[in-house]
């Protein structure tokens, strides 16, 4: 049934009774053609794209958790595209142009509100490199501007510009197209439209094993819902990609760190816009709900245990605290933690592995939500045709030895 | 906020004053240059980043100073030894 | 107005009288209230709105767990949103208001919400609607969600107040100062271990302050309470935090306390920290923090008047504060009976008690029984009449069929609800103990023990209060034992006339009514029903996450303390699961919400972050110089004379550097000492430079790479000695490159005998730099020869400088003849002085970082992390003459020979002159082969630097260009909004190519 205001008074008016289930829970098939493994919003874009676009209908997610219940459900929902490289630029504004459609496409309203990312510069150090972002996305046909701090208060007004502060603001980058998206919405939206073009979401299913034939390809998966067989497997796993990779024999380039994120208590909206600073490590946005959402860098050590230091995030909110004196009276509601795949390069992985029939898109860092449309449809063509989409073809596991790094972190230092 | 036993200082001593090092037990190859472009991208990047006990450098760092190595459990953050560099990765139960 | 406030007893103090405000309306209470208590005993049920029908509501709770009454509390910069009513503890003049409604808490326009035909504002209705076209979402119908949305509304002035922290460190920290906590904390305070007791109430007893009808030792319950915090405050080794919340359990026993320290007080100490945020490290920890009473889920169970039955009884009993005149008690618990007997003792009328359960026997129902309060069993109660206020419900009777058949109406004014008991196990889940659920009373207990932990009393399961005393005695006795204390041992205290609250129901109450019609609320705040959740199951949302995020059950600010169970039970149900099969939401800090200026402490303005602030600082300062921040450090960016601007200051000192003389503090320069018999190897292994052969005295401009090839830091290095060198570094490099350095020194070269020691803070470095720098130094000076034949260019001497020690440099940042004196940090300030008056003599001018960075450009020289961003090569920069080629390795060579790291096309160091001699570049800006270049095509590189260069008399910019320094004479573009600008490739350096002003 489609959704619309129409569909929602009927439905209401028969007690809401005859919504049927958003999407299948069916049991796996002994064989598909393709299984991606992990229903986090990239997975489930990937199964997506790879029916929508190419046709392949006898596939399937497995999921160990319940979809979405990874990163997708735990991120702070920044999605912007205005990265250095070309490469990221590419992928970024690939999602965008996504995003930009993306509730009709798959008729599920996800709540992407453009409202505008600000990137908040402290010293001439960050005038540069914002500068030097604005120029070059002005090149690709990225939105991102130069604001002066008088600007950049008007485009949020609790921030605080006093230049006294211990670390003044001195400009803003801001890209008005970015700004945020319902996360839980994303990968519930995909589920339900890769389910009624035929994808199997399997959830409650952990790959135990991946079973490799003579020749080192791909042949099934080992689960704990029993073997599945298939020739194409496509890993997106996030924090647990070394995990599952191991399985191949593949060691990944990646390591896993908590990453922690913390919601207030709901407010009337004082917050029209995404604020980052990356110089005294926080960011914040206002929720629909009213809920500030903050978040900051990742915990200094690696874990899976999907929680996060208290100093993390009391030195987390020391930063709001400077930036918005106003929320020092607002009070933390909940504080939780992801585990995020992190590359040297902070770029994402996306393409072939060194075993046949074997795929992965991974290594997003803290940055992975915005790119979840983008990233799902590059990588649905890498596995659907075996060859990577022209987006994603310098993001390969490869340039680690050829030492053709796409260095985000080292340009900016900032990978929300 | 971990608390970490420095093999030195043989004490237990809060997380803020150490600084995590990575994985424990790469060694630099003896001749790098003799290293092929793969075995040197193994060296340099690949981890094994497991879900469970993880053997990593710490540094005392407001401390002694001393680089060590700890094996601990990556879900429960659970410190099961703490060893001098140089020693060999105890065996340890998970 | 009719006054609820009894006519004796409860814990208030009625000899003095506290005046409030709430919504405008002054109103009294009594020392010892809360805001709710002295609502409900001014007859005030009506307290807030829900979140998104705007249904008027009362408190359901007297405790944290209120999701109903919310208030904004204080004026200006001391407002606080989203209190709930049943924790804010009056005081002389509160001013509290409520939220989310307008024009007034009794008119809500907002209302109009649930008026909308029932199911359209069902769960996830905004999933299914609002989509077109693409923008609408952002520029119509977001704005009005967003502005509907949200519950208080944020303070508009900063905060006045400061905030504080606090470590602490004890064998045994109890949670919770109830009958259980209580006894813990006596039995391990006794037994001499160094006890932490904390709970979030002014007073210790947790319950026991509510109960009227349970004696201790013989003594009422609170009596008791009052004598165990008598003994507790005398014993040395215990510390007593009241109004102190434990919201949060981390890694290895590490706790996070909050407590507010002046919230209670009329007109706080402006000294004292509003509130502390306490990081606790225990050996043990009892976890005692009670359990939460379940509302029953019916229809309008959400009208003011309509609370816990447990509520009921603590504003009766601790508060002296009637909740109604005439009752109606729902239960499914023998907990029911005693708010019922309590009740009646307190003069409420019983209406009529309604238990669920088909038969009722026990000490609860005698009593009943006993005080002749009229009982009916296998009723339920299947609606609420009145809006602003009950006025009266509907009852049932449950058919042997399961069915509910009509019985009638009661009139009541209080409706209390008693579903049975929820553990509050969030601390032992935060903890990482797996809750086990205990299948014959449908409740999720605490499994195995967590790490040193010990659930004891309600939260545990038990909920009988001879078993937490029991309980209590026994973990601080076991507590105190594990760390070695075991002194005194502790009697069990005897218990009478409690009623157990046996029994319980979660999940939907059966009624007979049109479900379409009616809301059963589980999720009071955040307006959710039985049948959102209904929905939601049938929807395909099976994991209890899914229906959570789906329905927003439990996502409100009471975080489904009351809620959670309720719901899970309905989302079982109708999946035809055991609650168990259904999973369970992770508990996550904080238990209760916490306030940003609590975690801040005094983390803030100038205590943000440390500063450093060079030995010239003050001078600077006193001579009107700007600062920029560089990392923590100020450093003097440049010195205007009055009505001078930055451009003409920087030019002025640029000139005189050329010219003459410009005095500059280089003390943030990152400084360390190699030292030892194989430093020169160690030297060798760390920088791209050939070490071995630097003779003593001389010095050398060092490159530093990481293992990946990739230029790290770099600085002019002097050798002091055949096993010591002074290593300089960036300003911002200098933490980062120590440790590098102790990384390969002690884990990849242990054989290596060399001592680091960071000597940043220990030199002070003041650079003197122009044609007259060593007339300017040579009369300070003593011990060194500065003949150019004796100290040439990149050497380093040791002597005195105005009789204080020096360390020498012969070095130039700015292609000047130039000296960089360093001296012990503590003569900075003097040598610098003097070095001024010496200079002034010769026109010398004070510069700042602005003209540095001019006057190398001019020069060429780089700077990392300006013309460098972690991906550029020695090659890149055309460093290669600082690579040593003989070394078989240093760290980062072998990445220098990835197919990848020496490509023609790799953007090279080049510089740029523009067309037109006024136009500066701008930082940043890319750089392409044409004018109009093509969207979607990369550019060739960057601008990394650019300025106005005073000594050329035209503008200068360095660059990043791919293949550069093959293009070196090709005109380039630089694409600007207004139009693209004209460059020529050239050399990288303007001035002086030969070097010839350093050799004088």
């Amino acid at each position: 049934m489609r959704f619309g205001f129409i569909n929602l008074l009927r439905q209401a008016f028969a007690g809401n009774e005859g919504w049927p289930e958003q999407w299948r829970s069916p049991e796996p098939k002994a064989a598909y053609d393709a299984v991606i493994v992990g229903a986090g919003g990239h997975g489930l874009a990937t199964a997506y794209y790879m029916a929508k676009e190419h046709g392949l209908r006898n596939i399937a997610v497995v999921e160990r958790g319940w979809l979405g219940g990874g990163n997708t459900g735990r991120n702070t929902t920044i999605i912007r595209s205005n990265y250095l490289w070309e490469e990221s630029q590419g992928l970024y504004e690939h999602a965008m142009k996504l995003w930009e459609g993306l509730s009709q496409d798959f008729d599920y309203n996800v709540m992407y509100s453009p409202r505008g990312v600000m990137m908040l510069a402290h010293n001439i150090h960050d005038v540069q490199v914002f500068k030097r972002h604005v120029h070059a996305n002005r090149l690709q046909g990225i939105d991102n501007e130069w604001l002066t701090t008088e600007q950049a208060k008007a485009f949020c007004p609790i921030l605080n510009t006093d230049p006294r502060i211990r670390y003044p603001i001195i400009g803003a980058a801001l890209q008005r197209r970015g700004g945020v998206a319902r996360h839980d919405a994303v990968a519930w939206g995909y589920a339900r439209a890769a389910s009624a073009l035929g994808v199997d979401i399997i959830q409650n299913c952990e790959v135990t094993a991946i079973r490799r034939g003579a020749d080192g390809a791909v042949e099934a998966l080992e689960t704990s819902r029993g073997t599945i067989r298939t020739k194409k497997i496509g890993v997106v796993a996030a924090g647990h990609t070394s995990v599952v990779m191991g399985m191949a024999g593949v060691r990944m380039p990646l390591e896993s760190y908590p990453l922690q994120a913390l919601v207030s208590e709901p407010i009337k909206p004082i917050m029209p816009c995404v604020v980052m600073s990356n110089t005294i490590h926080a960011y914040m946005s206002q929720s629909d709900k009213g809920e500030l959402v903050i978040g900051a860098g990742t915990d200094a050590y690696t874990s899976y245990s999907q929680t996060g230091g208290l100093h993390i995030a009391s030195h987390t909110l020391d930063a709001i605290c400077e930036l918005f004196p106003v929320v020092r009276r607002m009070r933390m509601l909940r504080n939780w933690g992801g585990i995020v795949d992190v590359t040297p390069d902070r770029s994402p992985i996306i393409g072939k592995t060194p075993v046949p029939g074997l795929f992965v898109n991974c290594g997003w860092g803290t940055g992975g939500f915005k790119a979840t449309p983008g990233s799902g449809h590059v990588f649905a063509h890498t596995v659907a045709t075996g060859e990577p989409h022209p987006i994603n073809a310098g993001f390969t596991l490869d340039r680690f030895r050829t030492g053709r790094l796409i260095d985000e972190a080292a340009a900016a230092a900032v990978a929300h | 906020m971990l608390l970490i036993r420095c093999p030195y200082c043989e004490m237990d001593r809060p997380e803020l004053e150490f600084r995590y090092g990575g994985e424990a037990h790469v060694a630099r190859p003896v001749n790098p240059m003799a290293e092929s472009d793969e075995s040197w991208a193994e060296f340099l990047y690949m981890r094994t980043n497991p879900k469970g006990l993880h053997a990593e450098r710490w540094r005392h760092t407001s401390g002694c100073g001393r680089f060590f190595n700890a094996i601990r459990h990556t879900v429960t953050d659970r410190f099961v030894v703490t060893y001098k560099a140089g020693e060999p990765r105890p065996e340890v139960k998970p | 107005m009719t006054s609820f406030r009894t006519a004796q007893g409860g814990r208030i103090d009625r000899a003095r009288t506290l005046r409030f405000t709430f919504d405008g309306q002054s109103y009294t209470g009594h020392p010892g209230d809360t805001l709710a208590s002295a609502l409900i005993a001014n007859g005030v049920h009506l307290m807030g709105r829900s979140f998104k029908y705007h249904r008027p509501r009362g408190p359901i709770a007297a405790g944290a767990e209120e999701p109903n009454a919310l208030v904004g509390v204080g004026r200006g910069g001391r407002y606080t949103p989203n209190l709930r009513a049943t924790q804010v503890e009056l005081y002389d003049g509160l001013v509290a208001e409520s939220q989310n409604r307008w024009p007034s808490l009794a008119m809500d326009v907002g209302e109009v919400n649930d008026l909308v035909p029932a199911g359209v504002f069902a769960s996830g209705f905004y999933y299914k609607t609002f989509m077109n076209p693409p923008s609408a979402w952002k520029d119509l119908y977001e704005p009005i969600i967003r502005r509907a949305a949200g519950l208080g509304k944020a303070p508009e002035q900063p905060d006045p107040d400061h905030y504080s922290h606090r470590y602490a460190f004890c064998d045994v920290l109890v949670v919770g100062a109830g009958a259980a906590g209580l006894s813990a904390a006596l039995a391990a305070g006794r037994a001499g271990a160094r006890v932490i007791l904390a709970d979030e109430q002014p007073d210790l007893g947790g319950s026991l302050l509510s109960d009227a009808s349970a004696t201790i030792d013989g003594l009422p319950a609170a009596e008791w309470a009052a004598k165990a915090a008598a003994e507790l405050a005398g014993l040395a080794n215990v510390t007593v935090l009241t109004r102190t919340q434990c919201f949060g359990a981390y890694a290895q026993n590490f706790f996070g306390l909050a407590q507010r320290l002046t919230d209670h007080m009329p007109v706080p100490d402006p000294k004292a920290a509003r509130e502390r945020l306490w990081k606790v490290r225990t050996r043990e920890v009892v976890l005692a923090t009670g359990a939460i009473e379940r509302p029953l889920v019916f229809p309008e169970n959400d009208r003011p008047g309509v609370m816990l039955a447990s509520a009921a009884r603590t504003y009766l009993n601790r508060f002296g504060a009637k909740p109604g005149a005439r009752a109606v008690i729902f239960t499914a618990c023998d907990s029911g009976y005693g708010a019922a007997v309590d009740l009646a003792r307190g003069g409420v009328e019983i209406a009529a008690i309604v238990d669920m359960r088909s038969e009722a026997n026990g000490p609860g129902i005698d009593a009943a029984r006993a005080a002749n309060l009229p009982v009916r069993t296998g009723a339920v109660v299947t609606g609420v009449k009145g809006r602003l206020r009950a006025t009266g419900v509907e009852v049932g009777t449950i058919a042997s069929n399961g069915l509910v058949n009509p019985a009638g109406q009661l009139s009541c004014d209080l409706v209390l609800m008693a579903g049975g008991w929820t553990p509050s196990v969030h601390l032992y889940s935060q903890m990482r103990g797996k809750v086990r659920f205990d299948a014959e009373r449908q409740i999720y207990v605490p499994g195995d023990r967590a790490s040193n932990e010990h659930s004891v009393g309600a939260c545990g399961g038990s909920f009988g209060l001879a078993d937490a005393l029991a309980q209590g005695v026994a973990a601080g006795t076991a507590a105190a034992k594990a760390c070695g204390k075991g002194a005194t041992e502790t009697a069990v205290p005897g218990v009478a006339g409690e009623i157990l609250p046996r029994g319980g129901y979660q999940g939907a109450v059966p009624h007979h009514r049109d479900v379409r019609k009616v809301k059963a609320f589980v999720d009071f705040q955040n307006d959710v029903t039985a049948k959102d959740i209904k929905l939601a199951v049938r929807e395909g949302f099976r994991s209890i996450e899914h229906v959570k995020r789906y329905t927003t059950t439990g996502m409100a600010t009471d975080q489904g303390k009351t809620s959670n169970m309720n719901g899970l039970a309905i989302a079982a149900e109708t999946m035809g699961k055991a609650i168990p099969e259904v999973g369970l939401t992770t508990f996550r800090p904080p238990y209760t919400p916490v306030t940003f200026g609590t975690f801040a402490g005094h983390s803030r303005g100038d205590l943000f972050d440390p500063i450093r602030r060079t030995p010239s600082h003050a001078w600077a300062q006193a001579r009107g110089a700007a600062f920029e921040d560089v990392g923590m450090w100020k450093r003097a960016w440049y010195f205007p004379k009055p009505g001078e601007t930055m451009h003409a200051a920087v030019e002025r000192e640029c000139k005189a550097v050329r010219a003459s003389v410009g005095l500059f503090d280089a003390s943030t320069l990152g400084k360390i000492e190699v030292v030892g018999p194989d430093a020169a190897e160690f030297m060798n292994r760390l920088y791209t430079n050939p070490w071995t052969k630097l003779e003593p005295g001389r010095c050398r401009y060092g490159l530093m790479l990481n293992e990946a090839g990739f230029v790290m830091d770099d600085g002019v290095i002097g050798r002091l000695a055949p096993d010591r060198f002074h290593v300089t570094t960036t300003t911002g490099g200098a933490p980062r490159v120590l440790a590098h350095m102790e990384d390969y020194l002690q884990t990849e070269f242990p054989e290596l005998k060399v001592w680091l020691t960071s000597t940043t803070e220990q030199w002070a470095v003041i650079a003197v730099q122009g044609p007259k720098a060593r007339e300017v130094i040579a009369p300070l000076v003593e011990g060194i020869d500065l003949s150019p034949a004796a100290m040439p260019h990149m050497s380093v001497r040791l002597g005195t400088i105005c009789g204080v020690p020096t360390r020498l440099f012969r070095v130039s940042f700015t292609g000047e003849l130039g000296f960089e004196i360093n001296v012990p940090a503590e003569h900075g300030p003097a040598v610098w002085e003097a070095v001024w008056k010496a200079g002034e003599a010769h026109g010398m001018v004070p510069y700042g970082t602005e003209t540095m960075h001019v006057l190398r450009a001019e020069k060429g020289y780089i700077i990392v992390g300006q013309e460098t961003d972690g991906t550029v090569t020695p090659n890149d920069l055309g460093l290669d003459w600082a690579i040593g080629k003989a070394k078989p390795d240093f760290v980062g060579k072998r990445s220098l020979a990835r197919p990848d790291m020496a490509k023609p096309d790799r953007k090279q160091l080049v510089g740029l002159m523009t067309s037109d001699a006024g136009v500066v570049l701008e930082e940043g800006a890319q750089i392409t082969a044409e004018a109009a270049p093509v969207q979607g095509r990369p550019a060739l590189g960057h601008v990394t630097s650019a300025y106005a260069s005073p000594t050329l008399g035209r503008s200068i910019a360095m660059a990043l260009v791919s293949g550069g320094r093959a293009r070196i004479g090709e005109t380039l573009y630089v694409p600007m909004p207004s139009g693209a600008i004209a460059v020529t490739v050239t050399e990288p350096i303007f001035f002086d190519k030969a070097g010839s002003r350093l050799d004088v």
